[in-house]
């Protein structure tokens, strides 16, 4: 077999040149790039609102231009021919090479942001000084390195949205899910928090909030100096507060219950936006494997308590003793969490411990030990609660996870692991989500009777890994923790089987089984026996 | 502990097997020459095309046949000895068994066309078949025209899989319409249109005179037998259907006519040797059912049911309503209950077909016209919920009730426009108009 594999990807030269519209694309995007790179070698621009306007103009325009040039002359359908040949996504030079220049500009984003013009005192330079135009625009303030990232986030959230639209032109579901996800982009992620900066003063100041980024994805946002700062700025910094606590203790048990976690991962959220456009040429990469399935379960999880653990320590170490002064005081609010931790426990065990899979119940109770036990240990003996201190725990997670695992893994290796490495293996959001999509939700991927013909597309296409042919062949519906309900298995599906439906609870998971065809239902025999 | 072999690794062998492991603990081998793992035929078509490579079209990932005790042994069959339960293989080899599925599958039709042995002559059915495509038609340089003669759901793929090569493609068809044998004239017409638009060139009612060699025997031209026209090309694809795989039995003593003879429970003539899938012709046909069904999905139930009978339940092939599925360049089919072609619809049957303006979905009803009942529904560009479809087909619903309750049948994604209404309208304006 192997000598036949190596055959056929050499005589195998498909069309894969450029035409003239996606070459002056390339051409014009790449200009684009160049302003803001050889800004960023102190290449001092005088007019910079105008050459902003240029550079982010091109890369937007280019971007276009290539997604015109590659379907424009095309028939409606599924745009898949060649994405197994293509240097770019199938792991070739260019996929490499890509891979290590966003790796790259991670490193220098998150760890070296003098390199892109930061300075601590005084004015900003280089690339971040070209975007301070712009961020003087919006909220009269100067640029950062984070505004620089989110304004390139958005612009490519934006222009490979378009692109996506054009690709799945045929597809109505996919055109308004991406309109959904460029729309929650440039409001809730870029305009809004920079327009509520305009209303700070000397004596009101609010934290930069992405309302629609919620914890724990958002593992900052009830540490000591935003809650300070929410509580500082009145009603309405108490209203954003009780926001993020209501966000994720109502708000997203209620919609994950009616549409499953696809109306935050694909609809909403900035990691899944930015995967479903600039990342879907690489969804394919997705391991696929048994044992990629069986790490993902354990390292979400793992980093799911962990956000736990940190943010319940964190929390702790800022609140008070005294009881007359504000009654959640540090007890009540470990007790609390302790309590909390164990009826969720107690209520998924109880209802739902026949879903769970060996692996599931082990690492249940295996972390709920550890957690009541440290914190027992904390109340009886006046250990450190969970032996690290909370900023040793906070600045850990905020480098391996925040910065490592969900910026230069999650998106750096795109072109290598495919595009939603951090949504499945990372985002603890992602995990919880998951956990109730599983358990209660009702969402799930319809199969169609016994049309399937297990040719692989929905599976090869799956962003998230999941083996859906595997579901789908059996004729039982697809219910997983990790699918984040984007579509585009039922999209690729040559003969019309999958479809996302929300529907009873009843019957979801253990679905009739019918492979329709065979008159005594041989399946139902077999289960029988 | 009882042996059984299977010859045939595609979805009719291996169900076989699956199910066999799961109700017993027999001793189970499949044998293939074609490739160490199963692999889905169908998707064939996207290697090519680079949707997929070969690794994704295995439906179990390879550690599956250990686990489940499932043998592989690759190797061609040359002789069955049914007296000594023992197959030789070519080489010299033996194996031998208690019990022999036979899901050998098919081979592409050659109706002794001249010059239809020539190199780069070829059809698309094994992985062998799709190594060959990739040696004569790499791409537009090499291969600067195809030819593909017959007018069926694999030369429909080919001509797709070319196109993406950007090799032009004519596309030879017997009938005045695409795959009109089976399709009613609305829908094959909407087809044709839509292979046009792919700027293949199709010539319909146009056969195949021969096909002439260059020097090195490899195809040079096709020669047109209505016109005598000669068109110069670089690879023929010959796919005018499929014919049971059975040469190599000729002399074994089983049964042989089209396929291999069976009987309803997937018996040949011969005592422990069964014979599902592509290559099993049944005495008698089922219901409107061709006697040989080279369809994916009458494989995988054969081998469920030939899986109860050897371990001990013996059961009767007993497939329900029809169906099927394809797809069209861009625009997806899928069939349930008995539509027929406009020339070969029985007297009682009768159609009503409604189409887009947009000419990439319609549907066509089939009515028994003598008491109004809904005999199937071919659907083009929608999808329809077929546990829905079969259960109408069950009851002996109307066409009026399917058309008044088509909604609850749709399965298109969420989102898309919906088309009940328009189809209501063109439904009762139809009476209005009579």
């Amino acid at each position: 077999m192997d000598t036949i594999q190596r055959n056929m990807s050499l005589t195998g030269e498909p069309p894969k040149a450029l035409n003239v519209l996606q070459k002056l694309g390339t051409l014009i995007g790449m200009f684009g790039l160049t302003i803001i790179l050889m800004a960023g070698f102190n290449i001092d621009f005088p007019n910079k609102a105008l050459w902003l306007t240029i550079a982010l103009g091109s890369i937007l325009s280019g971007v276009v231009l290539f997604s015109l040039g590659a379907y424009r002359n095309k028939i409606a359908g599924i745009k898949n021919d060649g994405v197994w040949f293509k240097s770019i996504s199938n792991r070739g030079y260019l996929a490499w090479l890509m891979g290590i220049a966003l790796t790259l500009f991670y490193i220098v984003l998150y760890f070296y942001p003098a390199y892109l013009g930061l300075n601590e005192n005084g004015a900003n330079t280089g690339i971040i000084a070209l975007f301070d135009p712009l961020s003087m625009f919006l909220s009269g303030n100067p640029a950062s390195e984070w505004f620089v990232y989110g304004t390139l986030y958005t612009i490519a959230i934006f222009a490979f949205g378009i692109k996506f639209i054009w690709k799945y032109r045929n597809n109505r579901h996919e055109k308004i899910r991406t309109v959904s996800v460029m729309f929650f982009q440039l409001s809730f992620a870029f305009l809004i928090p920079e327009f509520m900066a305009r209303l700070n003063s000397e004596t009101f100041s609010l934290p930069y909030y992405d309302l629609k980024n919620i914890w724990p994805l958002n593992y900052y946002n009830f540490e000591q100096y935003r809650v300070d700062s929410f509580i500082s700025a009145g009603d309405i910094g108490l209203a954003l507060l009780i926001f993020g606590v209501v966000s994720i203790f109502v708000i997203t048990p209620i919609l994950t219950y009616k549409y499953g976690k696809r109306w935050y991962c694909s609809w909403v959220c900035g990691c899944g936006g930015l995967a479903e456009t600039a990342g879907d040429p690489f969804r394919h990469l997705s391991d696929k494997r048994m044992v990629a399935w069986k790490i993902e379960r354990w390292v979400v999880h793992s980093v799911l308590v962990f956000v736990v653990v940190m943010t319940t320590a964190v929390i702790h170490s800022y609140l008070g003793d005294d009881a007359t002064k504000y009654w959640l005081t540090r007890d009540v609010f470990l007790i609390s969490v302790a309590v909390f931790l164990t009826v969720l426990f107690a209520a998924i065990w109880i209802f739902k411990r026949e879903q769970l899979k060996k692996d599931a119940r082990y690492g249940a109770i295996g972390y709920l030990t550890i957690i009541l036990l440290l914190t027992a240990l904390h109340f009886s003996s006046g250990k450190t609660l969970f032996l690290f201190e909370a900023e040793t725990l906070r600045s850990t997670y905020g480098f391996l996870i925040g910065a490592i695992f969900s910026g230069v893994i999650g998106t750096g290796f795109y072109p290598i692991f495919g595009s939603r490495v951090w949504c499945r293996y990372g985002c603890p959001m992602a995990a919880i989500l998951g956990l109730q999509q599983r358990l209660f939700s009702r969402f799930r991927i319809t199969t169609n009777g016994g049309q399937c013909i297990s040719c692989g597309n929905c599976s090869t296409y799956c962003e998230m890994g999941i083996d859906v042919r595997a579901y789908a062949q059996k004729g039982e519906n697809i219910v997983r923790a990790s699918c984040v309900g984007c579509g585009i298995c039922s999209a690729v599906c040559p003969r019309g089987v999958l479809k996302l439906e929300n529907g009873p609870l009843e019957g979801r998971i253990d679905s009739n089984e019918i492979l329709l065809g065979n008159d005594p239902n041989l399946l139902q025999l077999i289960n029988r026996n | 502990m009882e042996h059984i072999v299977i010859i045939g690794n595609g979805i009719s062998g291996v169900t076989a097997a699956r199910h066999i492991r799961k109700l017993s603990d027999k001793r189970i081998t499949i044998i293939s020459a074609e490739t160490d793992y199963f692999f889905s035929r169908t998707a064939l078509m996207y290697i090519y095309m680079g949707h997929m490579k070969y690794e994704h079209t295995k439906p179990y990932e390879d550690y599956f046949w250990k686990k489940n005790r499932i043998e592989l042994k690759r190797g061609y069959v040359h002789t069955i000895d049914h007296l000594n339960k023992q197959l030789v293989f070519t080489g010299g080899e033996t194996m031998s068994f208690d019990k022999l599925i036979l899901a050998v599958g098919s081979k592409p039709n050659k109706f002794g066309w001249p010059g239809q042995d020539l190199k780069a002559v070829q059809g698309l059915y094994s992985f062998q078949d799709l190594q060959e495509l990739e040696v004569n038609a790499p791409n537009k340089d090499v291969c600067k025209r195809a030819v593909i003669v017959g007018g069926g759901l694999i030369g429909i793929e080919l001509a797709e899989m070319l196109s993406t090569r950007n090799i032009p493609v004519t596309f030879l068809v017997r009938e005045f319409g695409f795959w009109n044998g089976v399709l009613p004239d609305g829908d094959s017409a909407m087809i044709n249109r839509h292979i046009r638009n792919h700027n293949i060139d199709l010539r319909l009612g146009t056969n195949l005179r021969e096909i002439l060699p260059d020097d090195h025997g490899r195809a040079r031209a096709v020669v047109i037998e209505e016109t005598g026209e000669e068109i110069p090309c670089d690879l023929v694809g010959l796919t005018a259907g499929v014919s049971p795989n059975i040469e190599f039995l000729k002399d074994s003593g089983i049964e042989l006519g089209r396929g291999i003879k069976v009987n309803r429970y997937l018996e040949t003539n011969i005592d422990d040797i069964y014979a599902i899938g592509d290559c099993a012709e049944q005495r008698q046909p089922i219901g409107n059912r061709k006697s040989v069904e080279a369809v994916w999905y009458t494989g995988r139930m054969m081998g469920e049911v030939v899986a109860q009978t050897i371990c001990g339940n013996r059961m009767q092939y007993n497939p329900g309503h029809w169906f099927n599925s394809a797809k069209f360049f861009d625009i997806e089919y899928q069939t349930y209950g008995w539509v027929h072609s406009t020339a070969l619809k029985p007297d009682y049957e009768s159609h009503f077909h409604w189409i887009h303006p947009d000419d990439t979905k319609c549907i066509t009803i089939a009515t028994n016209t003598t008491n109004g009942k809904f005999l199937g529904i071919n659907a083009f560009g929608i999808r329809l919920r077929h546990e829905i479809i079969d259960r109408w087909l069950t009851e002996e619903q109307s066409t009026d009730y399917v058309i008044r309750n088509l909604g609850s049948a749709n399965f298109d994604p969420e989102f898309y426009l919906r088309f009940e209404r328009s189809i209501k309208q063109a439904y009762t304006n139809q009476f209005q108009t009579n």
